[in-house]
């Protein structure tokens, strides 16, 4: 017997541009740049500084979701409430600040609170019933829609936070979730930042950390992952709460750049959140997919939404494109799947 | 768990001495039997599995096959009898406890994520890791050469071992998960029933990976219900039948066809007698490999 190295020699028959094309985002990859050079092409100020300003800032929230859906979604998972937390965490600092008047950092911090707590109930749920996560967490989004709505308008007569400006220290969460700065004449937004930090942290511990191999294995194989000792209640737990949290991260984010926030803000969006993981690379059964490719499926998202405002097209159509995207992103993920469970 | 590399080194010396050259047996039985209430599962076997050699355990559906390994490995605790591990006196807890003096159990499934990368699913629960705090992280490197060389101790020649565990054969996963347990620490491997869903190549590989951890000196206890399987690689068979021990015994004691015959009465297996020798010839590599190996 040979001595053994990590590279064999039979390796070299598989091209390096194959290796990269087997790669779950490769596809979502493509898809952006060949959207990027349609709508740079046909409008005017897509390519433009301020114009990638706009697109870039919708996809960024958008993408810090897609991301922790995307690991969810590896683990096997799905959060439909991901959408209505964003608009809750929101909510939930403007009550607390313009109504109650309580210091913003609390508010900010009670809200993160809660925000993990609805998170772990929901990991916990789906654990300990051993329902369909998707069953478990479209009761806790209608629940948190309900609470979203009437709560505050119970709380506050209105459906929208107003005078947010004005609570103090207002400037400091503001720096921190909702400044620009100004890059070649656009102004880019701190989400963009928080998207790339975010994307990159997210790759990170799924690639290279043992969280993210036991992500990958509780959504492959979770019977087997609990008999090689993998703590599978915890990762799934874990991976609620991270999506949870996300969504307090984007509530902050929707809140300081906006200066508010309404009560039917993120429902509908969880869908988008899927899509976009969906066409980064996810299989809806769990066990497969990338972070960077759902940040490439928001980009996706985010120009798409802004290419067909430029190019003066009706924005409904934004819709029929995203559903036509989702089918050919689940027909190519199943077949990239199949390549990779059969290429010997 | 705590000697890792244990087996690897010792191995060698072991596997030299054996076949039957240890004089204390890993695993001892006596008179070892369950009963869950009224029901007797099993009752009155008696065995012993030394390092550097294969115990066959042999019988048909509902034999007591799957009470005796779980007993072995710790899942069962035994009410009857004496389970002794290096000539002392043990009751099992819980797997755990097993896996603890190195009893390792590799069942039907596998425990392996199909679509995870060969090297993530040899170090899956177990990973290596590097770095402190927040910065924690995978010992990747170490992990890939380390799921090459012992695969490839284990006779397994992957062409790459980022390919998902999926795109390879039945017998090869079978195949990573005994290396795995043997990385990790095992002195005795379990295998339960590791042929039973291959074909009869398939088969001979697995086979023959049976003989090369006995070559290492681990002790291996090999469930079958298919004689043809067991005499090739046994030292030692044991037939159950009805819950009850038909035997014990040396390969010295018995032949292929007193096996097979006490196995099942003699009458279907009857058919299947030169099943091996038929379908993959005398002069294929794995029933040389398997022949060498054996005498």
């Amino acid at each position: 017997m040979a001595t053994a190295t990590v590279v064999d020699e039979r390796v070299a028959r598989t091209s390096s541009l194959t290796k990269v094309l087997k790669r779950p985002e490769s596809g979502a990859l493509v898809a952006a740049i060949v959207i990027f050079a349609f709508f740079a092409t046909t409008t005017d100020t897509f390519a433009t500084a301020s114009g990638a300003s706009t697109w870039l800032r919708g996809a960024s929230t958008i993408g810090i979701m897609a991301v922790a859906v995307a690991l969810l979604m590896i683990g096997g998972e799905f959060d439909l409430s991901a959408g209505a937390i964003t608009g809750f965490t929101g909510l939930v600092v403007g009550v607390l600040t313009t109504e109650y008047g309580l210091n913003i950092w609390a508010a900010i911090l009670v809200s993160l609170v809660l925000a993990l707590a609805i998170g772990a109930l929901n990991g916990i749920l789906v654990m300990k019933t051993g329902l369909p996560s998707f069953i478990v967490t479209l009761g806790t989004f209608f629940v948190l829609q309900g609470v979203d709505l009437a709560g505050t308008k119970a709380l506050i007569g209105q459906v929208a936070i107003q005078g947010m400006a004005e609570v103090p220290f207002y400037d400091q969460p503001k720096a921190i979730f909702g400044s620009s700065v100004d890059i070649l004449g656009g102004a880019v937004y701190a989400s963009v930042f928080w998207w790339i930090a975010v994307t990159a942290i997210a790759t990170w511990v799924l690639l290279r950390t043992r969280a993210g191999n036991w992500i990958f294995a509780v959504g492959g194989a979770q019977v087997s992952a609990r008999q090689v000792g993998v703590p599978v209640l915890k990762a799934k737990v874990g991976l609620f709460m991270t999506t949870a949290g996300a969504g307090w991260l984007v509530g902050m984010l929707l809140l300081f750049t906006t200066s508010t926030v309404q009560s039917n803000t993120g429902v509908g969006q969880e869908f988008i959140y899927i899509i976009c993981a969906v066409v980064g690379g996810c299989l809806l059964t769990g066990g497969y997919g990338s972070a960077i490719g759902a940040a490439f499926g928001a980009l996706i998202y985010g120009m798409v939404n802004q290419g067909i405002v430029y190019s003066g097209w009706d924005n409904n159509w934004l819709r029929a494109f995203l559903g036509a995207m989702l089918l050919g992103a689940v027909l190519l993920n199943e077949w990239v799947r199949k390549r990779a469970e059969t290429t010997r | 768990m705590t000697d890792q590399h244990a087996s690897g080194t010792s191995g060698t010396q072991q596997g030299d001495i054996a076949p039957g050259g240890s004089s204390v047996p890993v695993i001892e039985v006596r008179d070892i039997g369950k009963s869950y209430g009224f029901v007797i599962a099993l009752t009155g076997v008696s065995t012993s599995v030394r390092a550097g050699e294969v115990t066959c355990v042999l019988g048909d559906n509902g034999a007591g096959k799957s009470t005796f390994i779980k007993i072995l490995a710790g899942a069962h605790t035994h009410t009857e009898g004496s389970l002794l591990i290096d000539g002392e006196e043990k009751t099992f807890s819980s797997p755990r406890s097993a896996l603890d003096v190195g009893i390792a159990t590799v069942f039907q499934d596998l425990a392996v994520v199909p679509l995870m990368p060969v090297w993530r699913n040899f170090f899956l629960g177990s990973e290596l890791t590097t770095g402190f705090g927040p910065l924690r992280r995978l010992d990747v490197d170490t992990m890939k050469t380390t799921t090459a060389s012992e695969l490839s101790a284990m006779g397994i020649d992957l062409r790459d071992v980022e390919q998902p565990i999926g795109t390879l054969s039945g017998g090869e996963r079978q195949c990573v998960a005994i290396a795995r347990a043997v990385y990790f620490g095992a002195r005795v491997l379990i295998l339960d029933e590791p042929t039973a869903a291959l074909g009869v190549k398939q088969s001979g590989v697995v086979l023959t990976y049976i003989a090369k951890a006995r070559k290492r000196g681990l002790g291996v206890v090999f469930i079958t219900h298919n004689p043809h399987h067991a005499y090739p690689v046994g030292d030692r068979f044991i037939i159950l039948r009805r819950g009850k021990s038909m035997g014990d015994f040396a390969k010295s004691e018995l032949s292929l066809d007193d096996l097979t015959s006490m196995m099942a009465g003699g009458t279907e297996l009857e058919s299947l007698a030169h099943e091996l020798e038929l379908t993959m010839g005398k002069l294929s590599p794995v029933v040389q490999e398997m022949q060498a190996d054996v005498t």
